[in-house]
């Protein structure tokens, strides 16, 4: 069996840059496994700009960033393998693999990074009623449709779910020549950035129909139009508010889901609201060796947020495989509901940690609270947390040292 | 050129009567008037091969489904078909109940059901611990089996082909005219195909096509039923096929694992005027679920993968109305539940009617009722693909990452009969798109598949036929 | 009269209200950088986009492109016009200028992913 000391699953931004982290700190035997044919993952199909500004000072489209790291990655001589699939990883860090050239293979390695991105929630999830015509997307797929294929998946579109995706189709499919009815979401709130909603809907006159689901699909080989409604407070359609929209091309952005098949062989514990692996601050999961990172691990709103989250992961893995640690603890961290979770789900060493969280609801003049029991170790004032948009705070080791447990908690006045 | 046999109808039951056909010295053609193969009442169905404890004794039903049942391992095993034999348990509640199960005990002794036990609430749920708590007895039928109707179809069309049937799709039987010796049959776009006989295998317009040979002795009206299928993840909830005990209010939903994993639920039950009317309504769906949760406990709706809903052709005579009503022409109609159980049999059946009436029928020695398994290379082991992938790299190209479908078996299936055109074809043969993301991730790949390999331009591929395209043109470059 | 904006220049989407007197913007506030400046600025006097889309190659391939500096918002469509009627040879490398100084904005059309002469 082959050894490489670090396979990276996934050759999106997560798995380019934690290799390339990985490399910058030592370890060189590294191999990128890709299923697609190329580098980049899915930002090569979001030719929209706005990525980037954080991470290189400057706007930049999805390939553009890709290419980026790509750059790095070839700078380096990291090796990657390109359609080849991962099957499975073993709790002993065996991954099993095909592609053409060398078909099922196996390698033994010392750690595992999963950097295999997240999918979109479909249609079946959401049982909605009616017929199953052709002209039902996800956002995604009709995104690839246009962008990487050049073909129109319809010209009168519906887009049910307000994510980002949802919002940037609204407005690729309208400068292409479509006409974009409406934009549903189910929530009183968009899902999606606040800029997205101005430049991507408001800027072409799109609705933004808030509180608002399909109910029923109609048409019997191609879509023939949508059956929309108001919903009440518990999210339950108002049959008096039912509404017929005609449209060939229903799109969906209704959340996205991290892919963690594969985890699962590896036996790694998830984290049920994140439905991604539970990790420390260093993005190893509970199994030994294996880390994650990027929407694989939680859904990010910025990839330039991903590529930092996999910077950890590609250096700790290093650590890991020489066998480097700070002083070791074990803090788990738990939220009270308004704060849904947190990234990482616990502290195993003392070092500087960065938490990510996600809130439930929008809230404003809010006060982050972090805990260890009756003590607060961090508080810091916000105008205003959304669910769309993911928040951060920093805890020193010497805020934590002695902690048992920390709560986060969300005080709203 | 006349055919010896047209069959009508490119379902589970035409296609297994072609297929028995086939193994004779015929010239016969299936004449279907979809896009593709298994797509009526053989496309959503519960997928269930019964025991045969439910058919009044006495009854076609009761005959075939017993016969066909013992018949499907083996048939299933020649075409390469998914078969399992996972038993089935009927649960009752109360004593009402109990009295049901114990008449069905009866009946299914009568009918020749082999094994049948009565359990208590301990016996059941020692052997279906997620069963819900509140159920206190079952028929339990050790022959109840899980099988895939559209696989089984596809498989017995395709071996029918593989043994000289002709497939005629897009063809929907408008008009029959007769001569001195044979029919014709003419299609809605105006082709025409000569008979000596007809297979009337119609589903549900089995009635129509009678009639268009003056046959007005029985209608067919739809039932609908609403399904709801859950992720693989949901598969191992239960290992046998759970049904509730009959009542006056139907026969309630079932809850079953599928030969390919997943989990089914549903049947709803509503008699409707209308032949196509195959949309889910949001009480059906809660209708499914809410019984359901009664019936098993733990079953997560969140791991939904899709709902449908399937249209059964029920008869008005209340049994299988397989009967010759003029020379040279088979009515084979009102396959209803249990229909799939009961197509092999009904093969069978159908050739021994035919050979009553004298039809000639020589025994064709170049028949192979074999068929390559469509999942061959998905269960092959590490070593056995690696030969595959030498000798074709495609196989080593994963484009459906949910179900693990290969390339290779993708342009296999594309390649084999009977050949798919649509979307949904290659969805029914490789069960690629039928995993979590829907086909989210692998249709654009698909589709480029299938342009390719029937060298149509990659805008007219659709989902299912007709005017279900998937894209309405390119982008750019258009004026 | 005051004018309600949402930040369009990074994903923080900063609320924005700006005071205009006879279209001239008199003050500013909610931004949190000089850039969201810049934007309720332009915005309330002349709004400025980015376009992203596609070129077709002459092998029949589409190619991500972008203007390498944002256009007056209401030239997008005939700016799209543009793009869908112009063919382009391949190879491209990311960053290739592939029209220029678009409907006079001062503004290019580049490439944003590169792309082989044929797979």
């Amino acid at each position: 069996m082959k050894q490489i000391d670090l396979v990276i699953v996934g050759g999106g931004p997560a798995g380019m840059s934690a290799a390339v982290a990985a490399y910058d700190n030592g370890i060189k035997n590294i191999l990128i496994l890709e299923r697609d044919s190329h580098l980049g993952g899915i930002l090569q199909q979001c030719i929209h700009n706005g990525f980037g500004l954080h991470r290189f000072g400057e706007e930049l489209t999805g390939p553009e960033y890709a290419w980026r790291y790509e750059q790095q990655v070839y700078e380096r001589n990291i090796p990657y393998l390109l359609n080849t699939m991962v099957l499975d990883i073993s709790p002993e860090k065996v991954v099993t693999a095909t592609n053409s050239e060398e078909g099922v293979f196996q390698i033994q390695a010392k750690a595992v990074i999963l950097a295999m991105g997240c999918r979109e929630r479909s249609k079946g999830a959401l049982n909605i009623a009616g017929t199953r015509p052709s002209g039902i997307f996800s956002a995604g797929t009709a995104q690839k449709y246009v962008n990487l294929k050049g073909y129109m998946p319809g010209k009168n579109v519906v887009i049910l779910g307000s994510g980002d995706i949802g919002l940037i189709m609204a407005r690729r499919m309208t400068l292409e020549g479509a006409k974009v009815h409406a934009v549903c979401e189910l929530m009183p709130y968009s899902g999606g950035l606040a800029r997205n909603i101005e430049q991507c809907l408001n800027d072409f006159g799109i609705p933004l129909r808030l509180s608002h689901t399909v109910v029923e699909i109609h048409g019997k080989q191609r879509l023939e139009g949508v059956t929309i409604a108001k919903v009440d407070e518990n999210r339950r359609p108002i049959p008096e508010t039912r509404e017929y929209i005609p449209c060939d091309t229903l799109l969906l952005s209704v959340g996205l889901i991290p892919e963690n098949e594969l985890s699962k062989t590896a036996g790694v514990p998830l984290d049920r609201v994140t439905s991604g692996a539970v990790v420390d601050q260093d993005r190893q999961t509970s199994v030994e060796g294996i880390f994650a990172c990027g929407n694989v691990l939680h859904v990010h709103d910025l990839v330039d947020y991903v590529s930092e989250e996999a910077e950890i992961a590609g250096k700790s893995a290093v650590a890991y495989i020489q066998g480097i640690t700070a002083e070791r603890t074990d803090i788990p961290l738990s939220t009270d509901g308004k704060i849904r979770y947190t990234v990482p789900q616990r502290i195993t060493q003392k070092k500087d940690v960065t938490v990510f969280f996600r809130v439930a609801d929008v809230y404003r003049n809010v006060t982050i609270r972090v805990s260890d029991g009756d003590r607060v170790i961090y508080s810091k004032k916000k105008l205003k947390v959304a669910p769309g948009e993911m928040e951060s705070i920093t805890l020193r080791p010497d805020q934590f040292a002695d902690a048992k447990a920390l709560s986060f908690a969300l005080e709203v006045k | 050129m006349t055919y010896d046999v047209a069959v009508i109808g490119a379902g589970v039951v035409g296609g297994m009567i072609a297929r028995e056909l086939s193994s004779y010295k015929l010239n016969l053609c299936i004449l279907e008037k979809a896009h593709d193969v298994a797509m009526g009442a053989s496309s959503a169905n519960s997928a269930i091969v019964h025991a045969g404890f439910d058919a009044k004794e006495g009854s076609l039903k009761a005959l075939l489904n017993v016969q066909g049942s013992e018949m499907m391992a083996k048939t299933c095993q020649e075409l390469g078909v998914k078969y399992k034999n996972n038993g089935s348990l009927v649960i009752g509640f109360n004593e009402e109940d109990m009295e049901t199960i114990r008449s069905l005990y009866t009946r299914g002794v009568t009918n020749g059901v082999k094994g049948l036990e009565i359990l208590d609430s301990d016996a059941l749920h020692a052997l279906e611990p997620n069963v819900s708590k509140n159920a206190t007895c079952a028929l339990y039928a050790p022959t109840g089996s899980i099988v895939c109707p559209y696989e089984l179809t596809i498989a017995s069309v395709g071996n029918a082909m593989d043994n000289g049937a002709s497939l005629l799709l897009d063809f929907a039987v408008s008009a029959i005219e007769e001569d001195a010796d044979a029919f014709t049959l003419k299609a809605e776009d105006g082709r025409t195909v000569k008979a000596k006989y007809i297979i009337n295998a119609a589903g549900l317009y089995a009635d129509a096509i009678a009639e268009m040979v003056g046959d007005t002795s029985f209608q067919i009206h739809a039932r609908r039923g609403e399904y709801v299928l859950l992720d693989k993840e949901s598969g191992n909830l239960i290992k046998s096929t759970i049904f509730r005990t009959p009542s006056k209010m139907g026969k309630g939903i079932l809850v079953s694992p599928t030969v390919d994993g997943n989990l089914i639920t549903g049947p709803t039950s509503v008699d409707i005027g209308e032949k196509e009317n195959k949309a889910t309504t949001p009480d059906g769906l809660a209708h499914v679920m809410r019984e359901t949760r009664e019936n098993v406990d733990g079953v997560m709706y969140n791991q939904t993968i899709t709902s449908f809903c399937g249209l059964r052709a029920v008869g008005s005579t209340g049994d299988f109305i397989i009967n010759m009503p003029r020379d040279r022409f088979v009515n084979v109609a009102g396959i209803e539940s249990p229909g799939l159980s009961s197509a092999p049999a009904i093969a069978k059946y159908v050739v021994e009617l035919l050979k009553k009436a004298e039809m000639p029928l020589e025994k064709d020695p170049t028949f192979s009722p074999l068929r390559a398994p469509m999942h061959a290379f998905r269960e092959a082991g590490i070593e056995e693909k690696n030969e595959i992938i030498k000798k074709d790299p495609a196989y080593g190209r994963i484009i459906c990452r949910c179900e693990t479908v290969t390339e290779g078996e993708i342009l296999a299936a594309i390649r084999q009969n009977p050949k798919p055109r649509d979307l949904d074809g290659v969805k029914r043969r490789t069960r690629a798109q039928m995993g979590r993301c829907q086909g989210g991730f692998c249709s654009p790949y698909i589709v480029e598949l299938l342009a390719q390999e029937m060298q149509v331009p990659y805008e007219s591929v659709t989902k299912f036929g007709g005017d279900s395209y998937i894209n309405v043109g390119k982008t750019k470059g258009v004026d | 009269m005051v004018r309600e904006l949402t930040c369009i220049v990074c994903p923080k989407g900063c609320p924005l209200r700006v005071e205009l007197e006879d279209g001239v913007v008199k003050s500013v506030t909610g931004h949190t950088c000089p850039r969201g400046l810049q934007y309720a600025n332009d915005e309330c006097i002349h709004p400025m986009r980015t376009v992203t889309s596609t070129v077709l190659a002459k092998d029949g391939r589409v190619i991500p492109v972008k203007t390498d500096r944002t256009i007056p918002k209401e030239k997008m469509f005939e700016c799209m016009e543009l793009i869908n009627a112009t063919v382009i040879e391949l190879p491209v490398t990311v960053g290739q200028v592939l029209l220029s100084d678009i409907l006079g904005t001062g503004a290019n059309l580049v490439a944003t992913a590169n792309a082989d002469e044929s797979l």
